[in-house]
């Protein structure tokens, strides 16, 4: 009983780490939490759902498209709403993200209605001793694991990814350097909200959703944040295999409605006790 | 005190609370004058409380809700279960919010930014979280009021009166607190917090004392709101009470009408509570409405950080001794 529900949680522990590590990326970049992440998974998934059911596209391939996609809208955003406030304190750049989430759903749910989808896609599933596993999870489970290790390609091996570590590092100094601290905030924004799509078009190939969706995919992600250190894409990676497992392992001991109580208290906790996260080094 | 009750900018914020938000709806004497009153009270209230804690101590808590659904429950509880009458279940909501906020404050206001305000997101879901499982509150369904319960108020109409009232008077007070917290000693400790927390320790003030009542302060008051509201409801459910929206968009009354003023999130909740109203009705906005105010808090965000008293205040330096 413990098994299956073990291996289910941990291959969606993969996707949700995407969905954080796009967070994470943006927070260590420049201090600034996305509250415009939801709706972007929403959207992730309503570009899967148009792709499938409006056009007969493969969503493996549209999942490239959505991923173009959110990281064209996340420099828009970084664009029109982040870069003024950047340096300003906190509650501004927490609140004009938010405005962005207003934004993107007040105009989504005018298009799209908030009434549930489904991406009917199915490619059957294969047994692994005695689990059952869909092999859209696998496929998503290795997606998330691609798209990570590219990103540490892109960051350690290419020189925009460079540019991102040090503007990160020290803005200041980076700008010293020659670095166009603009455009390369901008990149790293669009890279995190790109994450979010990413995730989002993933969990549409086995999830039904609405587009009001995102938002507790937005909560799993700060609560994956917290786990592997903000700031940290790696740490969120393995923050999602964690929450994952918690969400796999405690329905065996107790209702599944109490996953989110204990969820969030770990998540407060450990905010108190170790705020820099389980993983963390950066503070 | 006598000197702080002949200042001017109390009298202001009283006045337009008074003639904006309960007058029309006392002379009209319509239910619907009065629903919609009721609606830019509790926006009043609870943003003014907020900004207690937002405006005057900088930290920003975006899960403030949790004290609104918890003394909602616990009152609307009283008054289910044992037939507790209204105003003691209200006592008895915002002091089960001040004990939280008390208990939490110790805790969470250790953390400063950003890790603050995701600590208070992560308390208000697991706050929902909890009560969808706890079954004395109801569990998933709630908890519906009998409607013998409003027989004792004199039928519900009067129920209805009596809770509009009662809320009207409680905004009242959390403006006059407001005020007297603004100009009193605490309040300048608070606002010392708030520019540099490490100088005002150095200067004196015991920041996490300060910040644990300031917490306890703008908690108590959306501890009772919430009362009165489910009250008026005639029942409460954990999707209502927790609404992690309505925490967000009473911190865009406080930096709509200007954080830090006492003024401001009077005029700011009421603001925008009319405006919400009016693109509600509007057949061309009816459904982007959340999109326009979106794009309205952007503005806002972008171009007036300060809000509308507070850029009216470092536009005309006179008008300072007034809009405070």
């Amino acid at each position: 009983m413990i098994v299956p529900s073990l291996m289910d949680g941990l291959l969606l522990g993969f996707v949700y780490g995407i969905a954080a590590m796009g967070l994470s990326l943006i927070w260590g970049v420049m201090d600034v939490i996305n509250l415009a992440h939801g709706p972007i998974i929403a959207l992730g998934m309503f570009g899967i759902y148009l792709g499938f059911t409006g056009l007969g596209l493969n969503p493996y391939l549209t999942l490239l498209l959505v991923a173009a996609g959110g990281l064209l809208l996340g420099v828009l955003i970084y664009w029109m709403a982040v870069q003024r406030v950047i340096n300003a304190p906190h509650l501004s750049t927490l609140l004009a993200t938010f405005a962005v989430n207003m934004i993107i759903i007040g105009i989504a749910t005018a298009v799209f209605t908030t009434s549930p989808r489904n991406v009917d896609f199915s490619l059957g599933s294969f047994f692994l001793g005695p689990v059952t596993i869909p092999w859209t999870r696998l496929l998503a489970a290795l997606a998330s694991v691609l798209v990570t290790g590219l990103l540490y390609l892109f960051l350690y091996r290419t020189r925009p990814g460079k540019a991102i570590r040090a503007v990160s590092d020290n803005r200041a100094a980076a700008e010293l350097m020659g670095i166009p601290t603009s455009w390369i905030l901008a990149l790293a924004f669009g890279l995190g909200t790109m994450f979010a799509a990413i995730s989002g078009g993933l969990i549409a190939t086995f999830f039904p959703f609405t587009i009001l969706a995102g938002g507790s995919y937005e909560l799993k992600s700060f609560v994956i944040c917290v786990l592997g250190g903000l700031g940290n894409p790696l740490g969120a990676l393995i923050g999602g295999l964690l929450l994952g497992a918690l969400e796999g392992i405690i329905p065996a001991f107790m209702e599944t409605s109490w996953v989110p109580v204990l969820e969030f208290v770990l998540f407060v906790l450990i905010l108190l006790v170790r705020p820099q996260g389980l993983l963390g080094s950066k503070t | 005190m006598k000197k702080q009750l002949g200042n001017p900018g109390l009298w202001l914020a009283l006045v337009t609370t008074a003639a904006f938000c309960v007058w029309p709806a006392l002379a009209s004497n319509s239910a619907y004058a009065r629903e919609t009153s009721f609606t830019i009270l509790k926006a009043v209230a609870f943003a003014s409380s907020l900004n207690i804690l937002l405006g005057y101590t900088g930290y920003v808590s975006f899960g403030h809700i949790v004290f609104f659904g918890l003394g909602g429950y616990v009152g609307f509880f009283l008054m289910d279960v044992y037939g507790v009458h209204l105003a003691v279940a209200a006592l008895a909501g915002g002091l089960s919010a001040a004990v939280l906020a008390f208990l939490l404050g110790r805790a969470i206001l250790r953390l400063r930014g950003a890790y603050f305000a995701l600590a208070t997101i992560g308390v208000n879901e697991a706050m929902r979280a909890f009560i969808k499982n706890f079954e004395p509150f109801g569990g998933p369904i709630g908890m519906t009021l009998n409607f013998r319960v409003y027989q004792s108020y004199g039928g519900p109409d009067r129920a209805l009166w009596i809770a509009y009232i009662a809320t009207a008077l409680l905004t009242i007070l959390v403006v006059l607190v407001s005020f007297l917290v603004k100009t009193s000693r605490f309040g300048l400790g608070l606002m010392a917090i708030r520019e540099n927390e490490d100088a005002a320790e150095v200067m004196g003030v015991v920041a996490p004392r300060a910040k644990t009542w300031a917490y306890v302060l703008s908690a108590v008051f959306p501890g009772m709101l919430g009362v009165l509201f489910f009250f008026k409801n005639g029942n409460v459910e954990p999707g209502d009470a927790f609404v992690l929206h309505q925490s967000i968009e009473g911190i865009v009354m406080v930096m709509l009408g200007g954080q830090g003023t006492v003024l401001g999130p009077i005029l700011g909740a009421a603001a925008y509570q009319r405006l919400r109203g009016l693109l509600l009705v509007s057949t061309l906005f009816k459904n982007i409405q959340l999109a326009v105010a979106g794009v309205l808090l952007l503005v806002i965000i972008l171009f007036i950080p300060a809000g509308a008293i507070g850029w009216l205040r470092g536009r005309f330096p006179r008008l300072r001794r007034v809009l405070i």
